[in-house]
């Protein structure tokens, strides 16, 4: 394949940031918006391409004779060269995972793109100020994103990871003469900098007793008597091996370096995908624009801790296959933050608050899914790990699609919470219709897409532990109710009442309804796709029918259905429900909504052990005792030099005396001597 | 003797100095010395290329350029130049900071005398680079150390006596140490009965200073250097002295004077007392551990930018010395890139937070708020800065920090690899402080209805900031051009002259 | 009775102690001076003395008694045209109060 267009996907969103973030203020705002979204509009196209390209053109450089998808590199240039063995790269990877989020990313954002021209103005058609930085930091974002997942080795993946926390930064801090956003951006970005930190320290462990940063070179190993799992260069596997063979001597804490190394770099993972308990920044994250809550923290950049785990796929499971606890420490983080935030969910006003934590639980979903994939039989890994791209896939389109109506209702009312909204439906149809299809598909209905990725997630925790999957159902069912509850507290619940010097709510012009009804199009067909014949772990098609499994499916489903079915009866009309069930669990309902004080936890930490209780003393002593020291120093030799001072008087008779008495000891002791 | 292009590198800034001394206003006073620093930044552009391609065609060879002058030939001292990589790239890093330092200073007080001890200053700087003799170097060092009291001393700011005073006293007490380390290394350059040397190459070549020479001479040069290089616990001086010197003066002070320290730290200690530098790592490495983030959470809790960024310099110049100390390629390479990418951003902070302060007059970043709607420009430029200390990619801190980081943590002791992970921790401390500045002093609602009259950058002003930012996205993009330039000195053929690995 | 060196010596020694004494008691500046010749005369016998009787050939103690007197002189005159500026301007010439050079 040739580099060009690769190159382009990259290029041109990086192009437009540095057109738009530098001569951004001497065009218009219209120009500046339809520059950025054509520019994102190739970018599709061009993804597109590749992605078909690489899926349906049969090329023998993508998929082999036996039907089997290969690893390809488009292109790997030398950025730094550390040692012979280490250097960083910067190539563009295509494989079936890396390909899919070639296409969930640009159609997301191409889709944000669109929408923000008509989000980034208020009702009298006057355009935010900053909305050209708005369009370069999208396309920043972009840029970023696209190369975190086309990277080829884990330290290229880790510079692209710092700049999706960059940019992710900047858009949060878009409105950044509000202090709740600049902070909530400076929450974020160092939350996820200190996820890093363990990601980075991971890579260092990896790296050093593997002697590699090539995906292609860690990832290539016989796993358990299977072939490779990609086919790759000839002088793979021999770092990974040995691992193993230095895996008996070379342990820390009880751990072998394996374990500590994939823990290390899924924390980084933790950080970004807003796992317990790295999840406090997103919640927060919700200050910024909501086209950006919908690209950034719905769609893509969160999902990139599961793509990472993901794509060291096979290092988890060798570790799992040597009795490494690596794969269950994500399935038990997974779980216990899916259960936390859907809790969590379930107490929140602000719209957008209630789908952050929809999305930490959803993204705790693929976790799982990953984490479970582990027995031995072969089958599984695959289910377990195929379902979770597939919940990635689908949830990016429907989770983004609920973000976009929100947003919408946002713009449309002026607010981001529930109790001035409730009975929208007739006043924003479109917006109602879509939000609907939105929850439909993560309460994991059929046909909608979230049935089939949910189902199969489901199946496979079944397939690896009973509580897993009793817990992660009761998860769904939790899910299905929240998302119905917002649903019916928008668009239902009373009648809406258009507040005094207000125009009544409206649908939003095409260039926000259009995103919607598209994804929301996607949302209810994307099911259909046969994913597994796309992506799998090892690159062989897996046929998902044949472990589809009816009696999980049916359970699903009606869980979800009861779950709805409850949120109809509490939230459909108003009623005293709600607020009885409120009463009856005081504690609980306070500490759900107050996000069972992870928050305060955070503040108690940061602030009074850190600042207060390291910084401040360190600061402290260094001007008091540090500097102190030197200053006593000047200051002794000061007081010295004072002593001695006044022996330099002036007064000649008394030097006359001291020279005398002087020169009578020195003869006396002369004599003395002599005499004796 | 002037067919050698290294002392051109003196001999422009004394040109310089005979020039301001002639002019008779301040335009003409600018006007030589910008020229001036453009030659200088040209001729060490070509002087780039001129030795890649000398090394290209010679690539066994320690230094390029190497030629000697006998000077006082009783005590054997010469002017001895030569260069690496490693020197050539600190010279380029010179008179780059000394170029935009000069844009900087645009509207100083008193600029004729401001101008010659900036100017003498920088002679200073570029000759210690430039020579191989020990002698010279000192010299040279003096050179550059005394003119930084008048600096401060006369355009400072705040409490700018005292601080003059203790950074002079400091750097001289270190250099008291540094001196006598020289002379005993000089009593023991050559074999008993051989010619004794002041010149680097030859005492490495010799190789004739006995073990327990070392262990005494090497602590003695290492803390000499390592006082200018902020060395836990001789850094006080740092922040009083950044706080209270002028623009132009932290600028070169941050970004090239500190970096003499690391610098010689290497050439003279390291290089020609491996032995010790060996058996003694260690001791230093605790102590540069414990700068690295003792410095960064110090600068968590300062109030003023300059106190924030002195605090901040601890803590990277102590990433420098660190990775010196682990004796390895990767590891040394960072550490010179560090010394590059370090006195690059410090530099655009220092100046960023001079044109802010020369507006605002007042650094406490709890009086301000805000800016970025005031001054976008200087607000934008301070948020790159910021981005390149807390190591983005792109910009030149993360490819410095991370050559150092991969670089420590391939040592095979256990003991470097877990200081390593000490030292990793100072990314997020970084980021703390950097984006605790960013949100009260650029972010956030205007605090001081004063500022909204306030004025964004002059030309003078966008011209040093860019030239920085562009340095810095330099390095930040194209590391390998870089990490190749520095890294060839610390071949392997180089580890087996010094003994090691 | 023969007059040996003995007899000199006495003399110059009493001289050269009362000089000392009184260049260490006296606050005066004039008294000072004068004790400060009183001792240097008492040299200046001794260098006569020891010249006559040691080295009678010699005349290097008569030369430096005759040096002596005449740099005494030099010297006299200057100090006494310091001490006269300084009694006009300070109206005193007492050492003990004539310190607002020190500081």
């Amino acid at each position: 394949m040739e580099a060009t267009i690769p190159v382009l996907i990259l290029a041109i969103p990086l192009f437009m940031f540095l057109f738009l973030g530098l001569l951004g203020k001497f065009m218009s705002h219209k120009w500046a918006g339809i520059l950025g979204t054509a520019g994102m509009g190739v970018t599709l196209i061009l993804a597109y391409f590749t992605a078909f390209t690489y899926f349906f053109s049969g090329s023998s450089e993508f998929i082999s004779e036996a039907g089997q998808r290969l690893q390809y590199l488009v292109f790997n240039v030398d950025w730094l060269q550390f040692t012979d063995n280490l250097v960083i790269r910067l190539g563009f990877l295509l494989d079936p995972i890396s390909a899919m989020m070639l296409v969930v990313i640009t159609t997301i954002s191409f889709m944000v793109h669109l929408y923000s021209n008509g989000y980034m103005r208020d009702h009298h058609g006057v355009w935010e100020t900053g909305f050209q930085r708005f369009y370069a930091f999208l396309s920043l974002f972009s840029f970023s994103m696209l190369g975190l997942v086309v990277a080829t080795n884990i330290f290229q993946m880790y510079i692209f990871w710092e700049l999706v926390g960059a940019s992710s930064y900047l858009l949060i801090g878009f409105y950044y003469t509000k202090p709740s956003a600049v902070s909530a951006s400076k929450k974020a970005f160092i939350v996820t900098r200190f996820a890093d930190l363990g990601f980075l320290i991971g890579i260092l462990v990896l790296s050093f007793y593997t002697g590699t940063f090539n995906f292609t070179d860690l990832t290539s190993v016989a796993v358990a008597g299977a072939e490779n799992v990609y086919s790759v260069s000839a002088n793979t596997a021999e770092g990974v091996f040995n691992i193993f063979q230095n895996e008996a001597a070379a342990g820390f804490m009880g751990c072998s370096v394996m374990t500590w190394a994939l823990v290390l770099i899924f924390m980084g993972g933790m950080g970004k995908s807003a796992m317990m308990p790295l999840h406090i920044w997103l919640p927060d994250a919700m200050e910024g624009p909501t086209p950006v809550s919908a690209l950034i923290h719905a769609a893509t950049m969160v999902v990139a801790g599961v793509y990472l785990v993901a794509r060291l796929f096979p290092l988890f499971i060798i570790n799992a296959d040597h009795g490494g606890a690596a794969l269950e420490v994500v399935t038990w983080v997974g779980a216990i933050t899916a259960l936390y935030a859907a809790m969590v969910a379930c107490a929140q006003i602000d719209i957008k608050r209630v789908l952050a934590f929809s999305t930490i639980s959803q993204i705790a979903f693929m976790m799982v899914s990953l984490g479970v994939a582990t027995t031995g039989e072969a089958g599984h890994h695959g289910l377990g790990y195929m379902a979770s791209m597939f919940h990635l896939f689908t949830h990016a389109m429907f989770k983004a699609l609920l973000f976009l109506g929100a947003g919408a209702l946002i713009h449309a009312i002026g607010s981001n919470d529930y109790t001035e909204m409730h009975g929208l439906r007739k006043y924003m149809p479109v917006t109602h219709i879509t939000f609907l299809i939105g929850c439909l598909a993560i309460a994991g209905i059929i046909p909608f897409s979230g049935f089939f990725s949910k189902d199969e997630i489901l199946s496979s925790c079944l397939g690896n532990s009973t509580v897993v999957y009793i817990w992660m159902s009761l998860v769904a069912g939790l899910t299905a109710f929240y998302m119905f509850r917002l649903y019916y507290l928008i668009f239902w619940w009373k009648e809406h009442k258009v507040r005094e010097g207000h125009h009544a709510p409206h649908d939003q012009p095409w260039t926000m309804t259009l995103p919607l009804i598209i994804l929301a199009a996607i949302s209810v067909v994307a099911g259909f796709i046969p994913f597994g014949n796309l992506v799998s772990w090892n690159g062989e098609p897996y046929d998902f029918m044949a472990h589809f499994d009816w009696s999980v499916a049916a359970v699903s489903l009606a869980i979800a259905i009861i779950a709805i079915v409850i949120a109809t009866v509490m939230y459909r009309k108003e009623n005293p429900l709600p607020a009885k069930l409120k009463n009856a669990m005081p504690a609980l309902w306070r500490w759900a909504h107050h996000r069972f004080y992870w928050d305060e936890l955070y503040y108690f930490i940061t602030h009074k052990i850190i600042f207060n209780g390291i910084c401040r003393p360190i600061a402290w002593f260094d001007r008091h005792i540090i500097d102190g020291t030197m200053d006593s120093f000047a200051s002794m030799t000061q007081k010295a030099s004072f002593a001695i001072r006044g022996l330099q008087s002036g007064n000649i008779q008394m030097y006359v005396w001291v020279y005398l008495i002087g020169a009578l000891l020195l003869g006396g002791i002369t004599a003395v001597i002599l005499l004796v | 003797m002037f067919s050698n292009i290294l002392i051109y590198f003196v001999v422009i800034p004394l040109l310089m100095l005979a020039g301001i001394a002639l002019c008779r206003n301040i335009k003409q006073i600018r006007a030589v010395a910008v020229t001036g620093s453009l030659v200088l930044t040209a001729l060490s552009i070509y002087l780039l290329v001129d030795f890649l391609a000398q090394r290209a065609a010679m690539p066994d060879a320690p230094m390029f350029y190497v030629q000697s002058w006998k000077w006082f030939a009783p005590l054997n001292i010469n002017l001895a130049l030569g260069v690496d990589g490693i020197s050539v790239a600190m010279i380029i890093l010179s008179s780059i900071i000394l170029l935009t330092g000069s844009f900087a200073s645009w509207k100083i007080d008193q600029p004729k005398e401001f101008f010659l001890w900036l100017i003498l200053l920088s002679t200073g700087v570029f000759g210690f680079f430039i020579s191989i003799d020990l002698f010279t170097m000192f010299m040279f060092y003096e050179v550059a150390l005394i003119p930084m009291y008048l600096l401060i001393g006369v355009w400072g700011s705040g409490n700018k006596n005292y601080s003059a005073m203790k950074l002079t006293l400091m750097l001289m007490g270190g250099s008291a140490f540094l001196m006598l380390g020289l002379i005993g290394i000089y009593y023991h350059s050559a074999p008993e009965g051989g010619q004794l040397t002041w010149n680097i190459l030859e005492i490495a070549k010799n190789d004739a200073i006995s073990h327990g020479w070392q262990t005494f001479l090497f602590p003695m040069t290492f803390v000499g250097f390592g006082v200018l290089g902020a060395m836990f616990p001789f850094h006080t001086w740092s922040p009083d002295g950044h706080a209270s010197a002028p623009t132009a003066v932290s600028m070169l002070h941050a970004g090239v004077l500190m970096k003499l320290g690391g610098y010689g730290c290497f050439r003279v200690a390291i290089y020609l007392m491996p032995y010790a530098a060996n058996e003694l790592a260690w001791i230093f490495l605790v102590l540069t551990g414990i700068s690295v983030v003792y410095g960064a959470f110090s600068a968590c809790v300062q109030t003023d930018l300059k106190y924030i960024n002195a605090y901040s310099s601890v803590s990277h110049c102590g990433l420098v010395l660190f990775a010196i100390l682990m004796l390895n390629t990767t590891a040394m390479t960072g550490a010179i890139m560090q010394m590059l990418s370090h006195g690059l951003m410090t530099a655009l902070f220092f100046a960023l937070i001079g044109m802010i302060y020369g507006r605002t007059h007042t650094r406490d970043i709890r009086l301000m708020g805000g800016l970025m709607k005031i001054m976008p420009f200087l607000a934008v430029c301070y948020v790159i800065a910021g981005m390149a200390s807390l190591g983005l990619p792109g910009l030149s801190g993360f490819v410095a920090e991370m050559t150092i980081f991969v670089g420590s943590f391939e040592h095979t002791d256990m003991f470097h690899r877990v200081f390593t992970i000490v030292a990793c921790c100072s990314i997020v401390i970084t980021a703390v402080y950097i984006l605790r500045v960013v949100g009260k002093l650029l972010l956030g609602p205007v605090q001081d209805k004063h500022h909204l009259e306030l004025t964004d950058a002059t030309w003078w002003e966008r011209t040093a900031t860019v030239i920085l930012i562009i340095s810095v996205a330099a390095i930040g993009c194209f590391p390998n051009f870089f990490a190749d330039l520095i890294r060839t000195t610390f071949t392997p053929e180089i580890f087996t002259v010094i003994g090691m690995n | 009775m023969e007059i040996t060196m003995i007899y000199y010596l006495i003399p110059s020694l009493i001289m050269f102690c009362c000089g000392v004494y009184g260049f260490i008691t006296r606050k005066n500046m004039i008294a000072m001076l004068i004790s400060l010749e009183l001792m240097l005369n008492a040299v200046d016998i001794n260098f006569v003395v020891f010249n006559r009787y040691l080295y009678p050939e010699a005349m290097e103690g008569m030369f430096f008694t005759l040096f002596a007197i005449a740099i005494a002189a030099a010297e006299t005159a200057l100090a006494i045209a310091i001490i006269i500026n300084v009694f006009r301007a300070a109206k005193n010439i007492d050492v003990a109060h004539l310190t607002q050079m020190k500081h």
